[in-house]
């Protein structure tokens, strides 16, 4: 059956697409009626706590748990080799990464503790309070090993290898040499290099990681309420260690708060959690508090890059190389791996500029230290911040504006389908219309004239501009070719009830950032009933299509592609019953606002509510060869593209007070092209949040180690965040170039606010500190830094 | 550890009597005895601001309280500011501006915007910026909570609801 519908899918009368409408699902939020994970009682419930190792590297000679076992309250302590009898251990590698290589890690450790904050062993209690009790209790005698804590020597001769079995402390390295670099150095005119550092952090979101894991042994069924973005992914895992049938697993996630990639992960502590609920047969509650979630989160960043770039005097860019190291934890993280991070440095770094020399080698080692893994942005405010560090520097070096530079190098605007020096295609981009767009909403030659004038009064403002690429809507390239069971795909079922209501239930799942709220739009506008009438379903295994999740910003381009789809076929079923029961052909029909209309003259011909009554209590009467179907199913995966691209630019508006090294962040632009908008308020949510989050790490947030591996800084005191009065306001307009490989049209929208702001933030800095021959490098800039770059600490 | 003390208080307008321990906080007295799970714990601190709350009319960490230093208060949380409507007008805002994603802070966002725009409707942004600084938010990076917050000052201002 055909859709003859003149009309464009996302033009649709009483479309949705493009609106701001307020998100149908949240009024409860507001009121304090969600249900978070930690708002979950079961029956039996128990709760464990861990004793967690105080040492970054150690053996375990033995451990006490005798007076643990006597608090009243106390049900049950395993350690490691207890529970590796009910769970199999796992490796953090991926096969496409080629060489990488890591420890096979237990949910409790067994010999060996490799991080500050390892578990040892587990507490089960009537509440969590008494496992604490118990946790204090526990005595564990150590052998210290060595600690492996600096990257920079990891691999050297001397240091000490954290896992013997695997010959060395390497991880995962990459490299690529594209065109010729030396000859593009050669033929500069300027050749810049700088080092640039940034620290370790990590994701803070508001509800800690939280699990209950509920395993019932008369029919072996393990159901999980977990805080997660890829329920479908944890399913697979905690069939797959616990020796289960995949099928008897369930897992639901009810609100989260907040994730970032913080939830996406197989943390040690949540599958000892799974392991004891089977083990105890009863379900089982662990919530980590925030010190824990600071030694025990997935952290991220930790790079050192010392890059070098090529430019002639016109402004040419002639190419770059760069060397990045970093270095993650004592194993590579489950199952996304600790590679990514570093792969991604080398895959994206100058992706704006059309040089055509590149030579990248990125390197990531072992440390004793907390793992790190994907969060927000994975890589690109690293690629993004080198890079635009490096341009501005050498917009100095021959003293060319830096918006002159880049409007020089960025890929023109009509050279798309481009292939970028990672051999990688970018379908549409718009470097320029975005650099256009930004320097007019900024008044980039008004600041630079007030920057004159406030120089000679002595204060000191900067403005620094991050062009930027983003990878988003993952094909199966990223994970699945890797052997993961990651979906790139999407499904969402949709069903018409019989007042014309809709259900879509879809495998891409929510975490605040509207996957619910851009379904029920772009379900409510292509099956043609207005928003009110659509419920979404998302987060439970059992009642969603399979999937995904919502991560690598791909929700709305692949979860949105299929709940298009399936709306798609469900207004076409629905014109076919009422054809049938109008005597009409269906495609003389169309459904709109609720009601079926002819669609030549938009005249009310049938309500839905009596196409449901008929099809679901008077069967009888329509036509004895049509069996009507209000049920539909529809998937989608990317396959144009391996990756589809989106790009946009950031400015930020500083000014240094050189007194104090305090930065004072003025003012935020942005412009982003991510093809198709549904909801422009939630684009626009998602990047001032990305661009905060992303100025955090440029700022603010660092897990200060010791050369013992001990975390310095591990609470919310401590460890700075962004909060409201330090932060600016953000200015955002769009661009437009939505993907020909789905109907749709929508790119990823997530993660490049943090993957742009960073490099801005520098930049401004540094534009600041330009008179005073100062420079910043080493993130974040704290007031420390920033006085020592200029001399006066 | 086992000695459970009477806890007496007024929660959204209502007289509540339990015994607990004496190490139990007000978050969790609020969470786990009287089940109002709209109070949100962060990082049992008092940094994050997720378990704000209204104690004797003024706006509480209720983390940093013990349930049994509370004996004898008047206590209002999300639900009750809810029920009664006191906070319907932010409610809206917020809902309309997106000024929330995962909702988590949300609770304590709006108790302790209510209680500026009680002192002063007519807040800057600057100064609601410096208001809510004890209230942590990773989603929105805050532009949206200040638009819904100034916004619902001029409305009270105007006298409209």
């Amino acid at each position: 059956m055909s859709d003859n519908s003149t009309l464009s899918e996302l033009d649709r009368p009483n479309s949705y697409i493009g609106r701001s409408v307020p998100r149908p699902n949240i009024r409860r939020l507001l009121e304090g009626r969600g249900t978070y994970t930690d708002d979950i009682v079961l029956p039996r419930m128990a709760h464990v706590a861990f004793h967690r190792s105080p040492h970054a590297h150690a053996m375990i000679k033995s451990i006490n748990s005798e007076a643990a076992a006597q608090v009243p309250g106390v049900i049950r302590i395993v350690t490691g080799r207890e529970l590796a009898e009910v769970m199999t251990p796992w490796v953090g590698v991926l096969s496409h990464l080629a060489g990488m290589k890591s420890a096979p890690q237990h949910a409790i450790a067994v010999n060996q503790v490799c991080w500050q904050g390892e578990a040892v062993a587990a507490v089960v209690a009537e509440n969590r309070a008494v496992a604490e009790d118990g946790v204090e209790l526990i005595e564990v005698e150590y052998d210290e090993l060595p600690v492996v804590a600096d990257m920079e020597t990891a691999l050297d001769e001397g240091t000490h290898v954290i896992h013997p079995e695997l010959g060395d402390n390497l991880i995962f390295q990459r490299e690529l040499d594209v065109g010729d670099v030396d000859a593009a150095f050669a033929e500069a005119d300027e050749v810049v290099e700088e080092t640039y550092r940034f620290g370790r952090h990590t994701g803070v979101t508001t509800e800690p990681r939280i699990i209950i894991a509920d395993y019932e042994p008369a029919e072996d069924n393990l159901t999980v309420y977990l805080s997660s973005q890829a329920p479908h992914m944890m399913k697979n895992l905690y069939a797959k260690h616990l020796d289960m049938e995949e099928d008897k697993v369930r897992v639901i996630c009810k609100d989260v708060g907040g994730s970032f990639g913080i939830k996406v992960h197989t943390y040690a502590d949540e599958m000892a959690t799974v392991a004891l609920s089977k083990l105890l047969k009863r379900p089982v509650k662990f919530l980590a508090d925030r010190l824990e979630s600071f030694v025990t989160d997935i952290h991220a960043r930790d790079h050192r890059v010392k890059i070098r770039l090529g430019i002639k005097k016109d402004g040419t860019i002639t190419g770059m190389e760069f060397d990045d190291l970093t270095g993650v934890g004592p194993y590579s993280m489950y199952p996304r791996t600790s590679g990514i991070e570093a792969n991604q440095v080398v895959v994206l770094t100058g992706g704006p500029y059309t040089f055509k020399n590149y030579r990248a080698k990125a390197t990531v080692v072992a440390l004793n230290l907390n793992l790190m893994c994907q969060y927000r942005a994975v890589g690109h405010p690293i690629a993004c911040a080198i890079a635009e560090g490096i341009v501005d520097d050498a917009a100095r070096a021959i003293g060319m504006d830096p918006a002159e530079v880049r409007r020089k190098n960025l890929i023109p605007d009509d050279a798309y389908p481009y292939i970028a020096n990672s051999g990688l295609t970018y379908e549409k981009l718009s470097h320029h219309q975005c650099l256009d767009k930004l320097l007019e909403m900024m008044d980039y030659d008004g600041l630079r004239q007030e920057q004159a004038e406030l120089r000679e009064k002595g204060v000191y403002r900067g403005i620094g501009l991050a062009s930027m690429i983003e990878v988003t809507n993952p094909s199966p390239m990223f994970y699945g070719a890797g052997g993961a069971f990651i979906s790139a795909q999407d499904g969402v079922t949709v069903r018409m009830d019989h007042n014309g209501g809709v259900t879509a239930s879809t495998s891409i799942t929510e975490q605040g950032q509207g996957a619910d709220a851009i379904t029920a739009q772009i379900v409510a506008s292509s099956v043609g009933v207005d928003i009110e009438k659509v419920r979404v379903v998302s987060g439970d295994t059992e009642v969603t299509p399979y999937g995904g999740g919502t991560w690598a910003s791909r929700a709305t381009g692949i979860g949105g592609e299929a709940a298009l789809r399936a709306g798609k076929q469900l207004r076409q079923n629905i014109k076919v019953i009422a054809g049938a029961m109008l005597q009409a052909e269906p495609d003389t029909l169309d459904v709109q606002g609720g009601t079926v209309v002819d669609i030549d003259t938009g005249k009310e011909r049938l309500a839905l509510s009596e196409v449901g009554r008929v099809v679901y209590f008077r069967g009888d009467t329509l036509p004895k060869d049509l069996q009507p179907e209000l049920v539909v199913s529809r998937h989608y995966v990317p396959k144009e593209f391996p990756f589809t691209f989106t790009n946009g630019i950031q400015a930020f508006h500083v000014e240094v007070d050189t007194d104090t090294g305090f930065v004072k962040l003025l003012k935020c632009w942005v412009v982003e092209d991510c093809g198709t908008v549904i909801n422009p308020q939630l684009v626009d949510g998602q990047i001032r949040g990305g661009v905060i989050q992303g100025v955090g790490g440029a700022m603010l947030e660092h897990c200060i180690y010791d050369d013992n591996g001990q975390l310095q800084n591990a609470n919310m005191a401590d460890y700075m965040v962004p909060m409201a009065v330090e932060m600016p306001d953000i200015e955002i307009a769009h661009c437009s170039s939505p993907t020909k490989d789905s109907e749709l049209g929508a790119k990823g929208a997530g993660e490049a606010g943090t993957c742009g702001a960073p490099g801005a933030v520098m930049n401004a800095i540094n534009d600041a500190l330009s008179p005073l021959s100062a420079k910043v490098n080493n993130m974040p800039f704290t007031p420390e830094k920033v006085l020592k770059a200029l001399g006066k600490v | 550890m086992s000695t459970l003390y009477p806890v007496t208080v007024t929660v959204n307008g209502s007289p509540v009597t339990r015994h607990v321990e004496a190490r139990l906080s007000l978050s969790d007295f609020l969470r786990q005895e009287l089940e109002l799970t709209g109070t949100h714990v962060g990082c049992e601190q008092g940094v994050c601001g997720a378990c704000t709350v209204r104690l004797d009319g003024r706006i509480t960490r209720s983390c940093l309280v013990f349930a049994v230093q509370a004996d004898g208060g008047e206590i209002e949380t999300v639900e009750g500011l809810s029920d009664n409507g006191e906070i319907d007008d932010l409610q809206t805002a917020f809902h309309e501006r997106n000024a929330l994603q995962c909702g988590y802070c949300t609770p304590g966002m709006l108790i302790t915007a209510n209680e500026l725009l009680k002192k002063n409707p007519s807040a800057s942004r600057a100064e609601i910026r410096e208001e809510l600084s004890g209230n942590y938010c990773r989603c929105t990076g805050y532009h949206a909570i200040v638009d819904a917050v100034e916004t619902t000052g001029r409305q009270r201002q105007g006298g409209a609801k």
